[in-house]
This record gives structure tokens, C-alpha cells and sequence, in this order.
């Protein structure tokens, strides 16, 4: 038997009102991936920053290499061997991959004068280490994501690294970065790193993990050895039930064609697409990063001027310059990242609700409280909002639940068409399923819905079409019978564009 | 209702600490300083800090908006010199005491249309408001000298001169102007369509944007309001002084800031009150003149205004950073 490379054991950490871990156990041997899933709140970020030396737990112990560690740092974990990659990069835009990798501890000559030679050179090693083909001293503004996520791993490979914790590293990569990333990860597994790998994405898991260890409410669940289980069983461990994602066969009553873009183009972002929407149905647009389809949807909503073609609302064609008018002429747009670009995260769950029509909700010159308080009480039950009170600040709210109120704020303005941008980004699987639902119901209700997503079981489970992109271009459009997971991922994969 | 008041008096005074502040200086010199607790002095700090406040409700709004008003002592001088330049003008010899109006009249919208002109700049060319009021106080620094020709002017009517002086029973006139016009602008703040528009588009820009809000226009109208309220300070000065110089007004931009800051709006913007920014402009003003009246030399004065100003913030951040972990949690 390995001693395991990290070993955690009977660790409890207390919030004021909350337990965040209650008794957790869990170990990485080296060369291990060891996956950590549970929903959000089950107590993995916190679980990785005890790890990390973010936190100190309150009972239990921490042991590398059998070795009993206290660690009350970030770079006292560091030291011992523990290293976490954050989701969120956090490099110094300015400066060389080096100065980056090497930040805070640069090597130095006398008088404290920078040994450029030294520190280029231990760079370099490490980065040839991660297969990486660009020079050290590269600014890291100049990197694209995927590069700038390597940069970050070879931060952590400065030291002699027993364990290194990844946290979501796919968020904001494309399939084919993906592809590098985890051989990269096997490198590590090679030699003889214990990893440990946070993510959502079932998929990813199955590939990359040798372990899955599963948490939920704070408390350890089981550890599943990922050969000899399935997504249905790990799904079952987190939320304690199964989850539908077959696809959307059901196709719903369809109406009159809400929205239609005829030969729309933007520059070099996205070429002669052509699509319609019905009133009642929904219509996926799945593609890889960078493939137009948010940027289509910004210029629906006038946050972007088209440089040729014609949009159509009910048949009648239609400029719209700004994203007033989108809204004017009914069409809501659910964006990308809720938080910087949805919500306004200090404000009140009422306030961001209400936000849209404000002007409209008025006695006399003043807001009125009382009409503010209908419509956030109509739409907080009917998308069944989990809030403490109208007057808590989003912030306080789940992902889920913040992503209800920016539909709900659209849905109080009764919009004839509503385009939702990735739905679902860092949402728990169980709340996952209720905006599915939701989106669903929704277009039930009349509504033309428009889903952007990068999950592919997500796009089939609840569009009535499916429209592929590649490049900035529709390769094609799919109905729900048609669809199969291969015929979408070669479309999406421009395979058509070279057979045609 | 005693149970439920202790609590909500604590809550209120957690969410506008610097209330608490206040009460504590105001009975730390009611015991140490002489003169301090009594009418008469406090209606001179009403007086000498309505000038600062009235600037301050609009600062408020425009950091509260995300962005900041740096030209706003600049436009005092120039409010001053003309309001008190424009009554004396030949063309208004025969109005007698209505020559006042024209010349009141020039002076605020003066303030309002340069406050505009700092608006437009920043929504239309999109160069940060600190590069373009910083500019403008420059520049309009510069055409008070022009103006006045480096000269001060003097106000020759007596009415003009004896406002500044003046009182409405037991309040003085500048007091009750500035009470005025505070809870004009707190509920317009906290009660308009404007107002909470201020809020979001100080809160997160982009979200305020895709919600359809008009982002610029918001934002003019606060700088007008900046802009009229700092030509009101200089008015109202002048009529203390029954003058006006070319250097009036200097460094109030950073005492209105210092003040606004006290009162708990973010640099940031999308945060703050007009009641926490009044709190901050009587924080200030108790401070100078308690100390004042316990004979702390001047330049003492100062560094301890610097001292509590970073004090105050300091003690902000523990406490909302305590509050953002209970949050996390």
C-alpha cells in the first residue's frame, strides 16, 4: 500500500450558523487524480481551501506523506508541497510568464537586482515540463486563456509538489485546450503528483479521475472508484436522487415565427446566419468558445450593430440600436455571466427584479413600494425563489437562485422573446434541473426562447431545434428527432464544412 | 416596542457607523471643551458646515453614480465671483436689491452648465471622470483668474451681504437652506426612478446597460446637480464673507470627498447615503470646531482629521469584512 500523498482526516470547520465540514475524510495517493464533486454548498470550496491553508479547521488533521502538518497559509501549504490552481487566474497581465511563475520569490543577485538569467531559465524548465511551445519571457497578456492556465501551473510546480488541487480549471476552455490540459495533468499523475480535481462536469470527470470522492451538506458521502461507476451513481450520491436529461422529444404546440434573422453578420465574428424562432418552442444554438453564438445574441439585443442582414419581430422588420429597444420590442436577454453583466450584486433581490420597468412602477415622481412588492412577490413564487427576504442582497443568493431572479426580471416584463446565455454556468446539478424545467414551461407559456449552451446534454434535453455553430457560421440546424450526440459534436467540429 | 427598538437602533447604527462616531465626539467635547455645548455654538457649526454639505449632496449622488466631481471648489470661486461681480454690472444700476436675481440666477447656472459639460465629456468620450474633472479644475481655476483679473470683488449691497448672516427664528438661514435641500436630495435619492437608477449604474455598469437603463443621461444629471450645489456654496459663502476671491473654494473637492467617504459611499459608487454623508459633513465639522474651541493649533487640526479619516475606513472594512464571511459561510 502507498502512503497517501495528502490525507485529511475528521476535519470540521464551523461558520457562525453553518457547518461547512463536518467530520470529512479524504486522501490522494501519488499519481492519483481523485475527483471532489458535491453540489455548491456541500462543502468543497470550503474542504479545498482548508487544504490550500486558507482556513484553519476547527477539529482534525492534516497529514503529507503521513507527516502532520499544521499550515497557516496559502504559502506555508505551498511549502509543504500543497497547491491549489484557482478557477479564477489570477496572473499579473503585465508581466512575463517568468516574473509570474516565479512572483514573490524571484531570484536574485546581489543588492536585490533580479537574476533575469536564473529566473528565465528555471521558467523555461518548467514550462517544457507542461509541453508549453511559447518563451518565458512572453508577456501573459499576450497568452490566451489556456496558456495563462498553464502559467499558473507552472506557479505551482516551482515547488517539490506532492498534491496539486485543481478548481474548475475547464470553466473557460475550449474542447481542444481541454485536450492539453488533461494530458498535462497526466504528466503530473506520471510523476507521481497526487491530484485533486474539482469540477461539475460529469464528463470530464470519467475521463480524467481515478477516485471520485463525493460530499454533500458538509458531510463525506462515499468514495467511488471511477471505473467501476457511473454518472447515474455519482448523481445519485451528490443530490440523493437521479436526474432526467433525456432529450427533448415532447416537441410543444408551436406558434407564429417571433423573430426571424435573415443573412446577419457582425464583422468577423459571425457570417450569414439565418434562423427563426417560434412563438412556443425552444431553439439551441450549441457550439464550441468563440463560435458567434453569444455575440448573435448581443446584436438581437442591440448591444452590438449588425454590418449586414435583416431581423424580423412577428414578420415585421426591425432595427434595434441599443438594448432599450431590444426591450422596448420585447426581446430579454438572460446574459453569459450573471454576475458582472446580469445583477447588480449589492443590491436587493426586489431591487434587481424590479430593475427593467422601475420607471413604470411609480406614484407621482416616487417608486412605489407597494407595485415593486406585487411583482417581486408574483414572479419570486412562480420561479419559486429561495430568498430570506426581498430586501437581501443577491450576493447572499445561491447561483441558482440568482439566476432565477434575472429570468424573473425579464419574465415581469413580458417579453415576447427571451434568449438565455448558458443557463446553466456554475449551477449545482440539483438546480440545474429546475431551470430546465423552467425554460421548458416557459416556452409552454408562448414565449420564443432562445438557449445558448456549452453543455451538450443540456442543449438536447431542452431545445425543440438545435442549431450548430461553427467559426461564426450555422452548419446546421437539427430538430429534436434528428439530433444525435455524434451528428451535433461533427457539426460543431466544422467536419460538414470539409465534406461539403 | 422598548424590545424592538434597542435592536433596531443598533442595526442603524451598524449600518451608518459613522453616526456612532458622531455621537461619541459630540459627547466627548460637551465634556471637555467649554464652550461647546451650547445653541450658540451649534448653530455656528450648522453655519460652517453647510457650505461643505451642500457640495456633498452632490457629491453623494455622483459617487454613488461611480463616478467623482473633482472641479467642484473651482466652480465655488467662480459661482462667488459671479454672483457678486454681476449685482455691481452697470445694466442692472437701476434694479436696486433685485439686481441680486440676475446675478444668483448667473451664478447657479453657471455651476449647473459646467456640471453638465463634465457630464457629457465623461459619457460621450468615455475618459474616466477623475482625468475629466481634474481638467476642469484646472481650467476653471484658470478662468476665475481671467475673470476677476486675480482681483477679489466686494458685495455694496448690504441685503446681500447681511444673508449670510441671517437666521429663521432660532435656525440661520444657511442651516436651514442646507437642511432643505438634504432631504430633497435623500428622497430623491431614496425614493425616485433617477435615484435608484444611480444606485445600479454605480452598482455594476454593464448589468445597468442590459436592463435597459439610459446610462449617460443619469449620470449628466447628477453632475448638474454637483455642479449647482457646489455654484450654491459658493453663493452662500459669499454671503458670509460679503466677498469674493479667486482662491475661494480651494481644496473643498477633497473635504466634500473626505466627507462623503466618512459617510460610507464607496469609491466604487453603488453604495452610500445622504443620511451616512450628512453624518460624515457633521463628523468634520464637530471635529474642527470642538477642537478648536480646546485651542489645537491648526496644523494639529489637520493631522488628526488625516488620522480619523483612515481610522474610520479602517474599522468600515472589519466590519464588512466580518459580515462577508458570515455570508460565505
Amino acid at each position: 500500500m502507498t502512503r497517501p500523498a495528502l490525507r485529511l482526516e475528521g476535519i470540521v470547520k464551523t461558520f457562525p450558523g453553518v457547518r461547512a465540514l463536518d467530520g470529512v475524510s479524504f486522501e490522494v495517493l501519488p499519481g492519483e487524480v481523485h475527483a471532489l464533486l458535491g453540489e455548491n454548498g456541500a462543502g468543497k470550496s470550503t474542504l479545498m481551501k482548508v487544504l490550500a491553508g486558507m482556513h484553519q479547521p476547527d477539529e482534525g488533521s492534516i497529514f503529507i506523506e503521513e507527516h502532520r502538518v499544521v499550515q497557516r497559509t496559502p504559502l506555508e501549504a505551498k511549502a509543504n508541497g500543497v497547491v491549489l490552481i484557482h478557477q479564477e487566474l489570477s496572473l499579473a497581465e503585465e508581466m512575463t510568464a517568468s516574473e509570474n511563475i516565479f512572483l514573490g520569490e524571484l531570484p536574485r543577485k546581489r543588492f536585490g537586482f533580479v537574476d533575469w538569467k536564473t529566473l528565465h531559465a528555471k521558467a523555461g524548465a518548467i514550462l517544457s515540463r507542461l509541453n508549453c511551445d511559447f518563451a518565458p519571457e512572453t508577456r501573459v497578456s499576450k497568452l490566451s486563456i489556456a496558456k495563462k492556465q498553464m502559467v499558473e501551473i507552472a506557479r505551482a510546480l516551482t515547488v517539490d509538489a506532492k498534491a496539486v488541487v485543481f478548481d474548475e480549471p475547464t470553466a473557460s476552455l475550449t474542447d481542444a485546450e481541454k485536450v492539453v490540459l488533461f494530458d498535462v495533468i497526466r504528466d503530473l499523475k506520471a510523476q507521481g503528483v497526487g491530484i485533486v480535481y474539482i469540477s461539475h462536469r460529469m464528463e470530464e470527470i470519467f475521463t480524467i479521475s481515478d477516485r471520485i470522492t463525493v460530499l454533500r451538506d458538509g458531510t463525506y458521502r462515499c468514495t467511488l472508484v471511477t471505473a467501476e461507476t457511473d454518472e447515474d451513481a455519482v448523481t445519485q450520491a451528490m443530490i440523493g436522487r437521479s436526474l432526467d436529461y433525456s432529450p427533448n422529444h415532447a416537441a410543444s404546440g408551436q406558434g407564429d415565427i417571433a423573430l426571424e434573422v435573415r443573412g446577419l453578420s457582425c464583422g468577423g465574428l459571425f457570417q450569414d446566419v439565418s434562423f427563426n424562432v417560434r412563438c412556443g418552442e425552444v431553439i439551441g444554438f450549441y457550439g464550441l468558445v468563440g463560435a458567434g453564438r453569444t455575440e448573435i445574441a448581443e446584436t438581437l439585443f442591440g448591444l452590438r450593430s449588425p454590418t449586414a442582414g435583416e431581423i424580423f419581430l412577428d414578420g415585421e422588420p426591425a432595427t434595434i440600436g441599443s438594448p432599450v429597444e431590444a426591450i422596448a420590442r420585447g426581446i430579454s436577454l438572460v446574459p453569459e455571466s450573471r454576475k458582472e453583466q446580469g445583477l447588480i450584486l449589492g443590491m436587493s433581490c426586489r431591487d434587481n427584479m424590479t430593475m427593467p420597468q422601475i420607471a413604470e412602477l411609480t406614484s407621482g415622481p416616487f417608486v412605489s413600494g407597494r407595485r415593486e412588492a406585487e411583482i417581486y412577490e408574483r414572479y419570486r413564487e412562480r420561479l419559486a425563489v429561495k430568498a430570506p427576504s426581498p430586501k437581501t442582497p443577491v450576493k447572499n443568493l445561491s447561483g441558482g437562485n440568482q439566476q432565477k431572479i434575472v429570468i424573473g426580471k425579464w419574465l415581469a416584463m413580458n417579453p415576447k422573446v427571451l434568449i438565455v446565455d448558458e443557463p446553466t454556468r456554475g449551477i449545482d446539478v440539483g438546480s440545474k434541473a429546475e431551470i430546465h424545467d423552467l425554460v421548458r414551461e416557459l416556452a409552454r407559456s408562448g414565449l420564443a426562447v432562445i438557449v445558448i449552451s456549452s453543455e451538450m446534454p443540456e442543449v438536447l434535453h431542452v431545445s425543440d431545434r438545435v442549431v450548430a455553430m461553427y467559426h461564426g457560421r450555422i452548419m446546421r440546424e437539427f430538430t429534436a428527432e434528428e439530433v444525435t450526440e455524434d451528428n451535433l459534436i461533427q457539426a460543431i467540429s466544422g467536419i460538414e464544412a470539409k465534406a461539403a | 416596542m422598548d424590545k424592538s427598538l434597542a435592536p433596531r437602533a443598533a442595526r442603524w447604527v451598524a449600518a451608518n457607523p459613522i453616526w456612532g462616531f458622531v455621537v461619541i465626539i459630540f459627547v466627548f467635547f460637551s465634556l471637555s471643551a467649554d464652550h461647546f455645548f451650547d445653541l450658540g455654538n451649534f448653530e455656528n457649526i450648522l453655519v460652517q458646515t453647510s457650505t461643505i454639505g451642500l457640495i456633498a449632496l452632490g457629491m453623494t449622488l455622483v459617487m454613488i453614480n461611480g463616478n467623482i466631481d473633482l472641479s467642484v471648489g473651482a466652480v465655488v470661486a467662480l459661482a462667488a465671483s459671479l454672483a457678486v461681480d454681476i449685482q455691481s454690472w452697470g445694466m442692472f444700476a437701476a434694479w436696486g436689491d433685485w439686481a441680486i436675481v440676475p446675478a444668483v440666477t448667473a451664478a447657479l447656472a453657471a455651476g449647473a452648465l459646467l456640471g453638465a459639460l463634465n457630464g457629457v465629456i465623461v459619457w460621450k468620450t468615455g475618459v474616466d471622470a477623475f482625468i475629466v474633472t481634474l481638467g476642469a479644475m484646472l481650467g476653471i481655476r484658470g478662468l476665475v483668474f481671467i475673470y476677476t483679473g486675480e482681483q477679489s470683488f466686494y458685495a455694496m449691497n448690504f441685503l446681500y451681504s447681511d444673508f449670510g448672516a441671517s437666521a429663521i427664528g432660532p435656525l440661520p438661514t444657511l442651516a436651514a437652506l442646507f437642511i432643505v435641500f438634504a432631504v430633497i436630495t435623500h428622497v430623491v435619492l431614496s425614493r425616485t426612478v433617477h435615484g435608484r437608477n444611480t444606485y445600479a449604474v454605480g452598482g455594476n455598469r454593464e448589468a445597468a446597460v442590459n436592463a435597459g437603463i439610459r446610462v449617460g443621461p443619469h449620470m449628466v444629471v447628477n453632475f448638474v446637480i454637483v455642479g449647482f450645489f457646489a455654484a450654491l456654496a459658493g453663493v452662500a459663502l459669499s454671503t458670509q464673507m460679503g466677498a469674493s476671491t479667486p482662491n475661494l473654494g480651494r481644496e473643498y473637492e477633497l473635504w466634500t470627498i473626505t466627507a462623503v467617504v466618512l459617510g460610507g459611499v464607496k469609491l466604487a459608487g453603488g453604495a452610500g447615503s445622504i443620511v451616512g454623508t450628512i453624518g460624515g459633513v457633521l463628523a468634520i465639522g464637530i471635529l474642527r470646531n470642538g477642537m478648536n474651541l480646546m485651542q489645537v493649533p491648526a496644523f494639529f487640526v489637520l493631522v488628526i482629521l488625516g488620522v480619523i479619516l483612515i481610522a474610520v475606513l479602517f474599522l468600515d472594512k472589519q466590519l464588512n469584512r466580518r459580515g462577508a464571511e458570515e455570508i460565505r459561510a
